[in-house]
C-alpha cells in the first residue's frame, strides 16, 4: 500500500464495509467532495426551507381563494378580496421588456469590450460598470422620477407612440395616454439596472474564450465580426446565458426602483405606457402596513406566485438552451 | 481585519464609557412614518436630557408598528390609524393608545392656465376620486370656484401607493363624505382604489402631481409647508372653506375632545365648527398596558409625561399641531394605567 | 468567393462592429451620467460630519451616518463569512464533482434563489433569525443578506472553474495531484480572476439592498452595541431619508449613496490588488 494519502490506486478493486469508508474519507478527494456536496445541499435546504415558509404562511389566502386568485383582477385589501392576475402580468411585462432592451445592448458592449477595447480601456471601463451593481435601487428609482419618467413623458413616449404606435398588431403596445409613469418606464429602468450585469459577466466569460478558437475563425478567412459572432460568443453561450439568468432573476425581483416608476396601478392593460404593478413591488408597498391575517396571508402568497413564475421561466430558458444546443460551445 | 477590529473594539468600549453611571435603558419602538419627524426630535431631546434612556425609532409604517407590537419584538408603537377591536383582541396583553400630535391632509392640484387657490365640496372629492367626476369643468368642482375657468381636460387622478396612515385619514373622511365610497371602498392604509396612478410616500405622490398636467393627489399638510405646494381648500362639516393649517386642526380635534372616548380612539375627520379643518387627524402611541421591566416602564412612563408637556413645544416647529389642552389633562391622568 | 459576397461580408464586419461600439458608447454614457449624477449631488452633501456623527433629528443641520457606516460594514462582513463559502463551495462541486441530476436540481434552485424578491428573504429571516428570539438583530441582517449572495457566487464561481483549460488540469493530475489538491492549487488560482469578479458582484449587490434589511437588521438611531442589537445602515437610512419630506435629509441620502458607492468601489480594489499581488494566471 503506498504511504502517499494523496495518490489513488486505480487497479485496486473498491473495497466495502466501515474502515473502508474511513480509509477512502483519508483520502482528500472524497472529503472534497462530501464537503462541496454538503455546501451545495445546503442551498437546497435554505431554499426548500424558504417555500416552506411561504406555503405555510399563506394558507389562508389559499384555502380562501383557491385556484381564482391566479386570474381574479380585484385588489381590495379593505373588503379582503385578492387576486395576482394584474401583478403576473406586470411583472412578466416588465421583466420582457427589461431583457429585450438590456439583452441585446449588454451583449453588444460586452462584445466591444472584450473583443475591440485595448485591454486597459477594457478592464476600467468594466472596473466602473461592476460598481453601479452596487447603486441602490432607491437611488435608481430616484433617478427613474427625475429622469426617466419626464424623458418617456415628453419624448420617448410620444415618438414611440407615432411611429411603433402605428404599426399593426406591434401598434397596440403603443397606445396613449402616456403620464411617464407605466410599464415601459419601469422596464426601461429595470434594463438600466441590469444591463451592468450581463456585460460585466459576458464580457469575463468572451475573455476566457481561447485565443486559438478566434486565430482558426481569421485564419479561415473570417471577418472580425463573423468571428466573434460564428465562433466567439457561441463559445461562450453558457457563460452568457448565465448572466442573462442573473438579469432575469434580478428583473423579476425588483421592488424598490420599480415601484417609484411603474405607476402602482393593478390593472392589466395592453399599452406598455398604462400604468401597472409588479408582484415585488406589491409587497414591498404594502407588507409593513398590512394587519389583517388574510392581506398578509395574500401578500406571501404573491410570493408563491413569483416563486412559481420563476420556476417557470427558468424551466423554460433552460428548454431553449437545449433546443439550441448544436456544438459549437465549449465542451461541457 | 485586525485592525478592524481593533477599531470596532475601541468604538464599543468608547461606547460603554460614554453610557454614564446608570444603566442604559434601551427601548425599541416602530410604527408610523407620518410623525416621524417630531419623534425623532422628541426621543432626540428626551435622551440628551435622560442620557441613560435611549429610544430608538423606527417608521416602518403603522401597520408595521402594531404587528411588531404584537409580536413582541418592540417595547412599544405608533400608528396613524387606530387599533380595531380586532386587532385588540389579537394581542396577548392591553394595549392603551396614547395620542401625540395632530396631523392634516390637504388636496394639491396641477392646473395648467390657473392660478386661482380651488375649493373642493366634500362630494367634489369624493367624486373625483371614486371616478364619478372624470373633467376638471364638472359643475360640481365649478359651483365651488365662482369665476375661475376650468378647462374641460380629464382629471389624473394620484394616490398613495404604499400603505400609509395618510391613505387611512383621507379614505376615512371619503368615508363620511360620500355613502357611496363606504360601501364600494371603504378606509384603510391600503385600499382598492377605483381609479388613478399610485406615487410612493409624500415625494411620490407630490413628483407625480408636479410632473402631470391635470392631476390631483393628497399629501400631508408638513409636507406641502415644507416643500412650498400649493393646495386647496376644503369644505367642512359646516359647510364652510377652509384651508389647512395649524389652527384649523387644532380647532377640529378641539370639537372632538369634549366627546373623546377614554381610550383616545377617535377619528376627528369631518369634525364639527366653522373653523375645523375635515381632514384631521390624531396620530397615537401604542403602549402595552403591562411592562414587567421596571425600568422600561419608569422610561416609558418618563417620556409620555414629558411628551405632554414640554414636548408640545416642539410641535408647531415642525409644522404639527399641539393637543388641545382637554386631551393633555385626559391622558395625563391615563398614564398611571401603564403598569 | 463572388466579388459581392465579399463586399457584403465586409461591411456587414464594419456595420456591427461599429454598432456595437456605438452601443458600448450609449450604455456606458448612460452608466457614467448615474454615477455623474451621484457624485454630484453626494458630494455636495458630504462632509467630515458625515462620517463621523450620529443623525440628528429633522431640522437640525449637522449630523451624520456614522452608525449606519460601520452598520453596513458589518452587515456585509456577515454576508461575506456566512454566504461566500457556501457559494464557492457548491460553485466547486458543479464544477468539479457534480452528478448529473443532482448538480441539475442545484442549479435550478439557485437560479430560483436569485429570483425571489429580496424582500420576501427579509421575510423569511424575520420568521428565522427574528421571531424566534423577539428582537431584531444584526445577526439576522447578515443572515438575509448572506442568503442573496449565494446565488451569484454560486454561477460564477462554476462558470470561471469550467473556463480553466484541460490542459492545466491534465497537467497537474500527471504530475500525480489527486483531485483535491489540483483544484486548490492549480485551478482555483487560474479562476479566480473570474471568481472574485463574481464575488464581488454579489456582495456590491447586497450592499445596496434595503427591503431585507427592514425586519432584520431593522435600523437604529444609536450605535449598534453587539450583534445582537439592530443596526443602522446606509441603504435603510437611503430609503428613510430619500421619501420623507425634508430637503437636508434628501441631500444627505444622496450623500449616503455615493458613500456606499465609494466603500464598494474601496472593497473591490482592495481585493484586485491583493490578488494580483500574489500573481494570478489569466487564461485569454
Amino acid at each position: 500500500m503506498s504511504a502517499s494519502a494523496t495518490t489513488i490506486d486505480h487497479a485496486a478493486p473498491p473495497e466495502a464495509g466501515p474502515r473502508a469508508l474511513i480509509r477512502r474519507l483519508r483520502h482528500g478527494d472524497e472529503v472534497a467532495h462530501l464537503l462541496t456536496l454538503v455546501f451545495a445541499a445546503g442551498i437546497l435546504l435554505i431554499t426548500s426551507l424558504l417555500v416552506y415558509e411561504l406555503w405555510i404562511n399563506s394558507h389562508l389566502s389559499r384555502a380562501k381563494f383557491g385556484w381564482p386568485f391566479f386570474w381574479t383582477r380585484v385588489w381590495d385589501p379593505v373588503f379582503d378580496d385578492f387576486g395576482a392576475a394584474p401583478f403576473i402580468y406586470g411583472t412578466l411585462i416588465t421583466s420582457v421588456v427589461a431583457l429585450l432592451i438590456a439583452v441585446p445592448l449588454g451583449l453588444a458592449v460586452a462584445i466591444f469590450l472584450a473583443e475591440l477595447a485595448p485591454r486597459r480601456l477594457s478592464d476600467s471601463v468594466a472596473f466602473l460598470i461592476d460598481l453601479l451593481a452596487a447603486v441602490p435601487s432607491v437611488i435608481y428609482g430616484l433617478l427613474g422620477i427625475f429622469i426617466v419618467v419626464p424623458l418617456v413623458r415628453t419624448t420617448i413616449g410620444p415618438a414611440l407612440i407615432n411611429t411603433l404606435g402605428r404599426v399593426p398588431v406591434v401598434g397596440a403596445f403603443f397606445r396613449p395616454p402616456n403620464y411617464g409613469v407605466g410599464f415601459f418606464t419601469a422596464g426601461l429602468v429595470l434594463a438600466i439596472m441590469v444591463v451592468p450585469f450581463i456585460i460585466s459577466v459576458s464580457r469575463e466569460v468572451l475573455l476566457t474564450v481561447p485565443r486559438d478558437q478566434r486565430e482558426a475563425a481569421l485564419a479561415l478567412g473570417a471577418t472580425r465580426w463573423e468571428s466573434t459572432w460564428q465562433v466567439v460568443v457561441p463559445w461562450a453561450r453558457t457563460g452568457i446565458m448565465g448572466s442573462i439568468f442573473l438579469a432575469l432573476a434580478r428583473a423579476l425581483g425588483e421592488t424598490m426602483a420599480v415601484t417609484m416608476v411603474i405607476g402602482n396601478d393593478p390593472k392589466i392593460a395592453a399599452s406598455l405606457f398604462a400604468p401597472g404593478y409588479t408582484i415585488a413591488a406589491v409587497i414591498a408597498n404594502e407588507f409593513t402596513e398590512a394587519t389583517g391575517d388574510l392581506y398578509l396571508s395574500a401578500l406571501i402568497e404573491l410570493g408563491l406566485v413569483l416563486f412559481l413564475m420563476t420556476f417557470i421561466l427558468n424551466g423554460l430558458a433552460r428548454i431553449l438552451i437545449v433546443a439550441t444546443e448544436r456544438g459549437g460551445g465549449r465542451p461541457a | 481585519m485586525m485592525r478592524k477590529s481593533l477599531l470596532v473594539v475601541s468604538l464599543l468600549l468608547m461606547l460603554g464609557a460614554a453610557g454614564s453611571a446608570q444603566s442604559p435603558v434601551l427601548l425599541n419602538a416602530a410604527g408610523a412614518t407620518f410623525p416621524y419627524p417630531i419623534y425623532s426630535k422628541w426621543f432626540d431631546v428626551y435622551h440628551n436630557e435622560h442620557p441613560n434612556v435611549q429610544i430608538n425609532y423606527q417608521s416602518i409604517g403603522s401597520g408595521g408598528g402594531i404587528r411588531q407590537l404584537l409580536a413582541g419584538t418592540v417595547d412599544f408603537g405608533a400608528s396613524d390609524g387606530p387599533m380595531s377591536d380586532d386587532q385588540l383582541s389579537q394581542a396577548k396583553f392591553k394595549i392603551l393608545h396614547f395620542p401625540t400630535v395632530l396631523g392634516a391632509v390637504v388636496p394639491t392640484y396641477n392646473l395648467p392656465g390657473v392660478t386661482a387657490e380651488l375649493s373642493f365640496t366634500q362630494k367634489a372629492l369624493a367624486g373625483i376620486y371614486l371616478n364619478a367626476i372624470t373633467k376638471w369643468n364638472d359643475p360640481e368642482i365649478g359651483k365651488a370656484n365662482p369665476g375661475v375657468n376650468l378647462p374641460a381636460a380629464d382629471i389624473v387622478v394620484v394616490h398613495r401607493s404604499d400603505g400609509s396612515g395618510t391613505s387611512y385619514i383621507w379614505t376615512d373622511f371619503l368615508s363620511k363624505a360620500s355613502d357611496d365610497w363606504k360601501s364600494k371602498v371603504g378606509k384603510s392604509t391600503s385600499v382598492n382604489w377605483p381609479t388613478g396612478l399610485g406615487g410612493k410616500g409624500n415625494e411620490g405622490v407630490s413628483g407625480l402631481v408636479k410632473q402631470t398636467p391635470y392631476a390631483i393627489g393628497y399629501i400631508e399638510l408638513i409636507y406641502a409647508v415644507q416643500n412650498n405646494i400649493a393646495y386647496g381648500k376644503v369644505q367642512n362639516a359646516a359647510g364652510k372653506f377652509v384651508k389647512a393649517d395649524l389652527a384649523g386642526v387644532t380647532a377640529a380635534a378641539e370639537s372632538a375632545a369634549k366627546e373623546i372616548p377614554d381610550d383616545f380612539r377617535v377619528s376627528i375627520t369631518n369634525a364639527p365648527g366653522a373653523t375645523a379643518y375635515p381632514i384631521s387627524s390624531f396620530t397615537w402611541l401604542l403602549i402595552p398596558a403591562q411592562i414587567s421591566d421596571a425600568d422600561k416602564r419608569d422610561a416609558i412612563k418618563g417620556f409620555l409625561k414629558w411628551m405632554l408637556s414640554d414636548g408640545q413645544k416642539y410641535n408647531e416647529g415642525l409644522t404639527y399641531a399641539q393637543l388641545p389642552k382637554a386631551v393633555i389633562a385626559k391622558e395625563t391622568k391615563a398614564i398611571s394605567l401603564v403598569q | 468567393m463572388s466579388r459581392l459576397r465579399l463586399l457584403w461580408r465586409k461591411s456587414l464586419n464594419g456595420i456591427m462592429l461599429s454598432l456595437t461600439g456605438v452601443a458600448a458608447f450609449a450604455v456606458v454614457s448612460v452608466l457614467f451620467l448615474i454615477l455623474g449624477y451621484l457624485l454630484f449631488n453626494g458630494g455636495k452633501s458630504l462632509n467630515w460630519d458625515f462620517f463621523t456623527k450620529l443623525p440628528k433629528p429633522v431640522g437640525e443641520a449637522g449630523g451624520g451616518m456614522a452608525n449606519a457606516i460601520l452598520g453596513s460594514l458589518k452587515l456585509l462582513l456577515l454576508a461575506a463569512v456566512f454566504g461566500l463559502p457556501v457559494g464557492l463551495m457548491a460553485g466547486i462541486y458543479l464544477a468539479e464533482f457534480g452528478s448529473k441530476t443532482f448538480s441539475f436540481v442545484i442549479r435550478y434552485t439557485t437560479d430560483l434563489l436569485n429570483g425571489v424578491p429580496s424582500i420576501v428573504i427579509g421575510i423569511f429571516a424575520y420568521s428565522l433569525v427574528v421571531l424566534p428570539v423577539k428582537h431584531f438583530s444584526t445577526l439576522a441582517g447578515g443572515v438575509a443578506l448572506a442568503i442573496m449572495v449565494i446565488p451569484i457566487t454560486v454561477r460564477s464561481t462554476e462558470e470561471f472553474l469550467r473556463s480553466v483549460p484541460g490542459s492545466l488540469r491534465e497537467g497537474a493530475m500527471a504530475l500525480g495531484a489527486s483531485k483535491w489538491k489540483t483544484i486548490a492549487t492549480v485551478v482555483l488560482p487560474a479562476a479566480s480572476g473570474g471568481i472574485l469578479t463574481g464575488m464581488l458582484l454579489a456582495l456590491a449587490r447586497v450592499a445596496g439592498e434595503t427591503a431585507p434589511l427592514l425586519f432584520t437588521a431593522f435600523s437604529n438611531r444609536f450605535w449598534s452595541a453587539s450583534w445582537s442589537q439592530p443596526t443602522a445602515s446606509l441603504p435603510v437610512m437611503i430609503y428613510t431619508y430619500a421619501i420623507a419630506t425634508y430637503d437636508d435629509w434628501h441631500r444627505q441620502a444622496w450623500a449616503a449613496g455615493l458613500v456606499l458607492l465609494m466603500l464598494v468601489l474601496l472593497a473591490n480594489l482592495g481585493c484586485r490588488l491583493a490578488l494580483s499581488s500574489r500573481g494570478s494566471a489569466r487564461s485569454a
